[in-house]
């Protein structure tokens, strides 16, 4: 049986016109009432039985794309099981999700500090061992200069004049350049975590070499001064981004889940998300403290307060991300169902 | 390439077509002029910020120009259902690979994870990823559970441009014209209403060997008096077998425009 298409599309055409403004509205962030909403299913099956009828009887392509686009986009309006119209609330999100979503995958965070620490004990051993190694572990220009050279020169200031013109510029060049390497890290989760793995480890290397130097030229103090103020926060907020890489690697590879791929990853992709969101506050925050902070030395700040000041941020660092929002309702919400 | 198909729990099956890396690369085209275009247009104007201040400048340029690009991808695609001006332009659109409704989170990722597609350069692995991905899905898209698909154009089909207003000799033999509604397929009727859509596209060689082979199919069916059957080409004599399949009682033209009413109140109820 053939169907007689004149009159079916003449007789139908206008539930799905009906059906395409509800839609419309809907899309333009508008809300319906309980008569909108039931008048809007009823268009939907009414569309979806039209186009199993299109299928079956008339299998004309253009109709049947045209039926078919409909029933797709009121598909999607009526299961789609998160609640698009909730405002996004930033407070809440940054004291109560982006810390529980941290501890919920606390494993993964563990394993990126390892494997930096792990970087980080391989260039100390290698500056130790093979001084020269510093031209290739170390980077941003570190392995040109020795540490005691560079201390005398900006305790005496010659430095300081140069970073005082290029404050907010300095501090934004950081914040970008920490972001793109943490978007990266993440990123890299797609290569089933060996390259999150590999930027964590040179970036371990890095770090390791560079404090190893200055350790041995006898500048441990200096060094603690300069690195605690921003590194207190930017490195924990590269080990996140590394958590995110190895959460999204452990998707891909579907330990201990029967799940499909795709649904796991949908219920990964918010976690991501808030994770790098997060990483991208910390950055920004580490980025204006290493531009207007860290590159002062004594005797203009002494390097007690620094340390201090660090060692402070650190602690309140840890006690956001192991505490911030426990007491919520909504600390541990159950898996979306997807 | 295959299409998305979902089902609905309502038993109804629905495809959209998935975007092939030709039409998204050209999009992805548009889309980057458009991101250096506002890029030349943000340094510039940041750039007259150093009467104030050389360094706030400087440091305004840095973090437009890093977050232009993130965010012309991500906002755009949220505003837009899907869609950035590239993709409207080769009418593309971002969806969920489920078919529901795209959340922030999944944008925010897929857009993202380009700094992982684009790798090495030129977008080397995310464009072999495309290529081997059977939903033709990048790196970025995989991870956010999302998939680029062609917008259909929204129009019914123009029958009556197509059939309407000519005379139809295979109507006078109303027994013959309901056996032949009975004997042929749907699938059967949409090639052949296919053909005629796109007769002016093809070669004049092809044109005349399709039409006849369709026309010999369609008589070998049911037989027709020779007066009738052989005084007609075969192109006509398949106009008016599809014709007679899909307006078996010539009614109403199809353009016509429906009455007009109110938008805001439905012009057919719905049976509960």
């Amino acid at each position: 049986m053939i169907l007689d298409l004149d009159r079916f599309l003449r007789t139908e055409r206008p539930y799905w016109e009906e059906l395409e403004r509800l839609l419309d509205q809907l899309d333009s962030q508008a809300r319906l009432d309980l008569a909108g909403a039931r008048r809007l299913h009823a268009l939907y099956e009414r569309a979806s039985a039209d186009l199993a009828k299109l299928s079956t009887f008339a299998a004309e392509p253009e109709s049947r794309r045209h039926l078919e686009a409909l029933v797709g986009r009121a598909y999607a309006e009526i299961h789609q099981t998160s609640d698009r119209s909730t405002r996004f609330q930033p407070l809440h999100w940054f004291w109560v999700t982006f810390p529980t979503t941290f501890r919920r995958h606390f494993l993964a965070f563990v394993i990126a500090v390892s494997v930096s620490t792990l970087g980080g004990v391989f260039g100390a051993i290698a500056t130790i061992a093979d001084p020269d190694s510093r031209h290739v572990t170390m980077p941003f220009g570190h392995a040109d200069m020795r540490p005691s050279a560079r201390v005398r020169m900006d305790e005496s200031g010659q430095s300081r004049a140069g970073v005082q013109a290029v404050h907010a510029s300095f501090s934004s060049q950081l914040m970008t350049h920490n972001t793109r390497v943490s978007i990266l890290t993440l990123s890299l989760g797609m290569t089933w975590g060996i390259g999150t793995l590999i930027v964590l480890f040179i970036n371990g290397v890095g770090v390791g070499a560079i404090a190893a130097d200055y350790i041995l030229d006898g500048q441990a103090t200096f060094l603690a001064g300069w690195i605690l103020p921003h590194g207190s926060i930017e490195l924990p907020a590269i080990f996140i981004a590394g958590q995110g890489g190895l959460l999204l690697a452990n998707t891909l590879l579907g330990r201990r889940s029967n799940l499909p791929l795709a649904t796991r990853l949908r219920r990964i992709a918010p976690d991501l998300a808030t994770l790098i969101g997060g990483v991208a506050l910390l950055l920004v925050y580490a980025g204006i403290i290493e531009a207007f902070l860290s590159q002062y030395h004594a005797p203009v700040l002494p390097y007690s307060v620094k340390i201090t000041f660090g060692l402070v941020e650190l602690g309140l660092l840890i006690l956001f991300l192991g505490f911030a929002g426990r007491s919520s309702n909504s600390s541990n919400p159950p898996d979306p169902i997807p | 390439m295959n299409p998305l198909r979902i089902r609905t729990p309502e038993g109804v099956e629905f495809s959209l077509p998935i975007a092939g890396p030709l039409s998204r690369a050209l999009a992805y085209l548009v889309d980057f002029t458009l991101v250096i275009a506002g890029n030349i247009v943000l340094v510039t104007l940041l750039s007259t910020l150093a009467l104030i201040s050389a360094d706030l400048s400087q440091a305004l340029i840095q973090l437009g120009v890093f977050l232009l690009p993130i965010l012309y991808g991500v906002l755009s695609e949220w505003l837009w259902n899907g869609q950035t001006v590239g993709k409207r332009m080769f009418q593309l659109r971002v969806v969920d690979a489920e078919g529901l409704k795209l959340r922030f989170g999944q944008l925010l990722l897929r857009n993202l994870l380009r700094a992982v597609d684009f790798l090495p350069l030129f977008y080397l692995v995310g464009g072999v990823t495309t290529l081997l991905n059977r939903r033709s899905q990048r790196l970025g898209d995989i991870a956010a559970g999302t998939v680029v698909i062609r917008v259909p154009k929204l129009s019914a089909p123009n029958l009556d441009s197509l059939l309407g207003g000519r005379f139809n000799s295979l109507r006078a033999l109303p027994h013959l014209a309901a056996r032949l509604r009975q004997r042929i397929p749907a699938p059967e009727a949409a090639i052949a209403l296919q053909a005629l859509v796109r007769r002016d596209d093809l070669d004049p060689d092809a044109r005349i060997s399709l039409f006849a082979d369709l026309a010999n199919h369609f008589r070998a069916q049911v037989h027709f008096p020779p007066e009738i059957a052989e005084t007609l080409t075969d192109e006509q004599y398949v106009r008016n077998v599809v014709d007679l399949l899909y307006r078996p009682t010539p009614g109403r033209p199809l353009s016509d425009p429906q009455p007009a009413r109110d938008p805001k109140t439905p012009a057919h109820p719905l049976p509960t």
